[in-house]
């Protein structure tokens, strides 16, 4: 199959008007007579619920936690990027549309950026009609901060709240549709497999996690808003469900999976402190606005970061990077921790740690204004560590925090597998290969409030309007296949628990694919998993049974695709020779030690098919047309 | 490890919905004064299911404090002993070697207990649907800053949004009441110019969904604001009633 990317012609600012026009209609009596499924209720599938139903489209949402209030959006911290440019400050669509490319390292397709870039304002005033509350200043007006990868403040924020402010808002728009009938939410349901019918997405196989129930939902297209699939790690700043079953299930249905290997690692989470730990803490970006990174100049200097003088310190990200100092994008910011710690430069008592120092801010703005902007992280980082951060640095360090791949698709958000579409994270498409802090939270509500209400309705105005039968043979072998598959993970009955599994696989992935990555380890690591995935299908034990509220079980299905899933990015991460963004090939890096990348050979998205159990995957290759923006080596010096 | 603690545990175990529950005593051995509280019914779980028993059910998903997933009582209180944190942001360095810890569900009529330590709370999610929300459709929004809204006012607002929807409000009342918890709702949307127009609708609605779901009444004991672990402030309560007599003064 050729991979069509379907971007439209013309010029970058007029792609996405033009391609709004030229997208079908659905007439408004006749969108009543199409179901949609939405899988995953964050800020992607959230926001696409509510304007699919206020467009008068039937939605069904599914969501494993109690509430789509909790989905993961919920976490994110910083804030949200727009180019209103209500600074005066030289910002425009087209600079964040540039310094979203430059960030991701040239791997990410420029009309989809553009676009971003564009929608972007349409966001905030969304959200602030929603009443959405944002920080003000004085004038009553909207108050901007700056994020990492950018020189201008167009950071939109609620406290270090945003994340969690902007899904309650398109919470309360999807809660306005279910009020009113257009939507019907799922809550503890999980999806477990996709349905096809003729070759095109037809339904979804759900789980009820209270009864045990498998239930078949028809819809005339599925979208998929499940999020990323950083838990492969086992420790990250994701939430303890976040997992990657919808997408992997798909994918071996039939839909391409672009770039498994670029995965974020953010610079500024709270270290590890023991083996008992079940997820990492991220401190926000937006600290890095006001805190200073560094280390001691002296290895294993042991005295209190306060005693260690100005001189004695080594402020290695100012030094390194005048003219973005603190601000560089974070997978430099990380790497740059990891090599100092490497070098034997760490603090704390595993070494693997550097300072983020407030003391220069509470003497600047006062420990007050401190407060104001960030209170709420100084004091999630002392309950969790039991140090004040007022009075003493804090100590940070990289841990997984997002990841850039994930399923392939087109300019109109769908998949290879027609009908099957997959927003927000749970998509590969417009961070290339690491995203810029501020991004993410665009990027999900940029899919669900303004791009998927216009593309979708330009597949759905050529299908017939009448209902989707849940009980043709395709549904009914689809449900077989999922009752069989959980009654194998009980049946094992071996000695090993899934978090057992889950801590492994997570290691090996770490050490193997983690931030610094090369030939060797990745062969490595890909005979290891292989090896544990061996011995999960004969080792696992899972307690209870498929018709009660088994949270092991539910957790077994997702390591056994996260098992499947670790190796794909490996092999994604051993094909691409060369650096480029999160994903670092200790081989390929200029004497500076920054990524190198091999535009001649590798400017393309890899979409790897899947082939079948046992088989390789089979990579495509979508080249990357770069028409606006010149390939050059990221400079942030 | 020195400085680990043994403890013991009672839990409240419960099959389902339908069959009654009883507390079962546990022991969690070497835990790490590092650990969180979720972390140490992690190892608690590890070793049941080794031992061929049903792990504890319980809720929790982002364990970072903001999710509102996690819902349990702890010694007596909702999230446990430490003010201002839920339960997965409790360390066990709150905790001393030797303790006898009690842990039960969140206790509601309008909560049920699904299992363990699980209850259901959709009864949160019919008080939204009622009107928690501006009714703005996608794409009609003016521009952002068309709409002033004095700092105060929508820093305010923000406190009251900062609610998480995890039910200690309830669980922490005599009278099952979730006040505080629609307060928070109605104030965020009163404070700022967008959730005016429909503020006489909303109130009522919501209220009426709050009592229909079996929500006690508020007797101003003021328990929810002392266990809420967002410090959402009784004050919210205050302003609901001042909405709510407002709509039944003049009506629709």
């Amino acid at each position: 199959m050729n991979l069509d990317s379907k971007i439209p012609a013309g010029p970058l600012a007029e792609k996405w008007d033009r391609h709004k026009f030229s997208c079908k209609l659905v007439n408004p009596s006749n969108k009543r007579k199409y179901d949609v499924i939405i899988v995953g209720t964050g800020l992607a599938g959230a926001s696409a619920a509510a304007s699919l139903a206020e467009l008068g489209y039937n939605v069904k949402t599914f969501c494993f936690q109690d509430s789509p209030r909790r989905a993961h959006s919920i976490a994110a911290q910083g804030g949200i990027n727009a180019a209103k440019n209500y600074r005066n400050d030289g910002d425009s669509v087209y600079r964040l549309f540039y310094d979203t490319v430059k960030g991701g390292d040239y791997r990410a397709r420029e009309a989809n950026v553009h676009r971003l870039a564009q929608v972007s304002v349409n966001i905030i005033d969304q959200c602030v009609a929603q009443g959405v509350p944002f920080a003000r200043e004085y004038g009553g007006l909207l108050d901007n901060r700056s994020f990492g990868g950018a020189q201008v403040s167009r950071t939109f924020y609620a406290k270090g709240q945003t994340g969690q402010q902007l899904l309650l808002g398109a919470y309360s728009a999807l809660n306005r549709m279910v009020g009113e009938g257009k939507v019907q939410s799922y809550t503890r349901h999980e999806m477990l497999e996709l349905v096809m019918v003729d070759g095109q997405a037809r339904g979804i196989i759900a789980r009820d996690m209270v009864t045990g129930e498998i239930q078949r939902h028809s819809a005339h297209a599925v979208v998929l808003a499940t999020g990323g699939y950083g838990n492969v790690f086992y420790l990250s700043t994701y939430a303890r469900g976040s997992n990657s079953t919808a997408i992997w299930r798909s994918h071996k249905k039939g839909a391409y999976f672009g770039n498994p290997c670029f995965t974020q690692i953010h610079p500024t989470c709270i270290p590890v402190s023991g083996d008992h730990q079940s997820k990492l803490t991220l401190m926000s970006e937006s600290l890095r606005n006001d805190g200073r990174i560094w280390v001691p100049k002296q290895k294993g200097d042991t005295r209190k970061p306060a005693d260690i003088p100005e001189d004695d310190r080594d402020y290695y990200l100012e030094r390194r990077y005048p003219s973005f100092g603190n601000l560089v994008p974070r997978d430099i910011a990380s790497r740059a921790a990891k090599d100092m710690c490497d070098k034997g430069y760490g603090v704390g008592k595993t070494g693997l740690a550097v300072y983020l120092d407030f003391s220069d801010a509470i003497r600047r703005m006062g420990e007050k204004t401190v407060e104001s902007k960030y209170g709420n992280l100084f004091d999630m980082y002392k309950q969790i560590t039991g140090d004040n951060p007022y009075q003493t640095p804090m100590m940070i360090y990289p841990a997984v925090h997002y990841t850039m791949g994930g399923l392939w698709v087109d300019y109109n958000l769908m998949t290879t597998i027609p009908g099957l579409y997959a927003t927000g994270e749970a998509n590969f498409s417009d961070h290339g290969a690491n995203r810029l802090g501020a991004s993410a939270l665009m990027q999900g509500l940029a899919d669900g409030y303004f791009v998927l209400p216009y593309t979708i309705g330009d597949y759905l105005a050529d299908i017939e309007r009448k209902p989707i039968a849940n009980d043709s043979p395709e549904f009914m072998e689809a449900e077989k296949v999922v009752k069989e598959r959980l009654s194998k993970l009980l049946s094992i009955k071996g000695n090993k628990t899934v978090h057992q599994f889950h801590r492994e696989l997570g290691l090996i992935m770490w050490n193997h694919c983690g931030m610094g990555r090369n030939e060797v380890g990745l062969k490595e690591g890909i005979e290891k998993i292989r090896g544990l995935r061996d011995e999960f299908w004969k080792n696992l034990l899972v307690p209870g049974s498929d018709l009660e509220l088994n949270q092991n079980l539910e957790k077994a299905g997702r390591v056994a695709d996260f098992l499947e899933l670790g190796e794909l990015m490996m092999v994604d991460a051993l094909h691409r020779n060369e650096s480029c963004g999160g994903h670092f090939r200790e081989e390929y890096q200029t004497p500076e030690n920054e990524a190198l990348r091999d535009d001649e050979n590798f400017a393309y998205v890899a979409a790897w098919e899947y082939k079948g159990d046992g088989q390789p995957h089979q990579l495509h290759k979508e080249n990357l047309v770069f028409e606006n923006v010149k390939l050059t080596q990221r400079s942030y010096k | 490890m020195s400085g680990n603690m043994n403890l013991t545990l009672k839990v409240w175990r419960q099959k389902n919905v339908k069959e009654s529950g009883r507390f079962e005593t546990y022991t969690a051995k070497n835990i790490s004064p590092d650990m969180s509280f979720l972390e140490m019914l992690d190892e608690v779980n590890e070793d049941l299911i080794k031992g061929g028993k049903d792990p504890i059910a319980f809720d929790h998903d982002c364990r970072e404090g903001i999710c509102g997933m996690c819902s349990m009582y702890i010694n007596g209180r909702a999230h446990g002993p430490v003010k201002g944190v839920t339960a997965c942001q409790l360390h066990m360095r709150s905790f001393v070697d030797g303790d006898t810890i009690t842990i039960e569900p969140w206790r509601a009529a309008a909560f049920p207990v699904l299992r363990d330590l699980v209850v259901d709370r959709t009864s949160f999610e019919r008080i939204q649907q009622a009107g928690g929300y501006v009714s703005v459709n996608t794409g009609s929004a003016p521009d952002a800053n068309a709409i002033p809204v004095p700092k105060d006012n929508a820093d305010e607002a923000f406190n009251s949004a900062a609610c998480i929807g995890c039910g200690a409000c309830v669980a922490a009342c005599v009278n099952s009441s979730a006040m505080l918890f629609l307060s928070a709702k109605v104030s965020q949307y009163a404070l700022l110019p967008q959730g005016r127009v429909e503020a006489k609708r909303r109130v009522a609605n919501m209220l009426k969904a709050h009592d229909d779901a079996g929500f006690g009444a508020c007797t101003n004991t003021e328990a929810c604001e002392a266990e809420c672990p967002k410090g959402i402030s009784v004050t919210n309560i205050g302003r609901l009633n001042r909405e709510f007599a407002a709509a039944s003064i003049s009506g629709e």
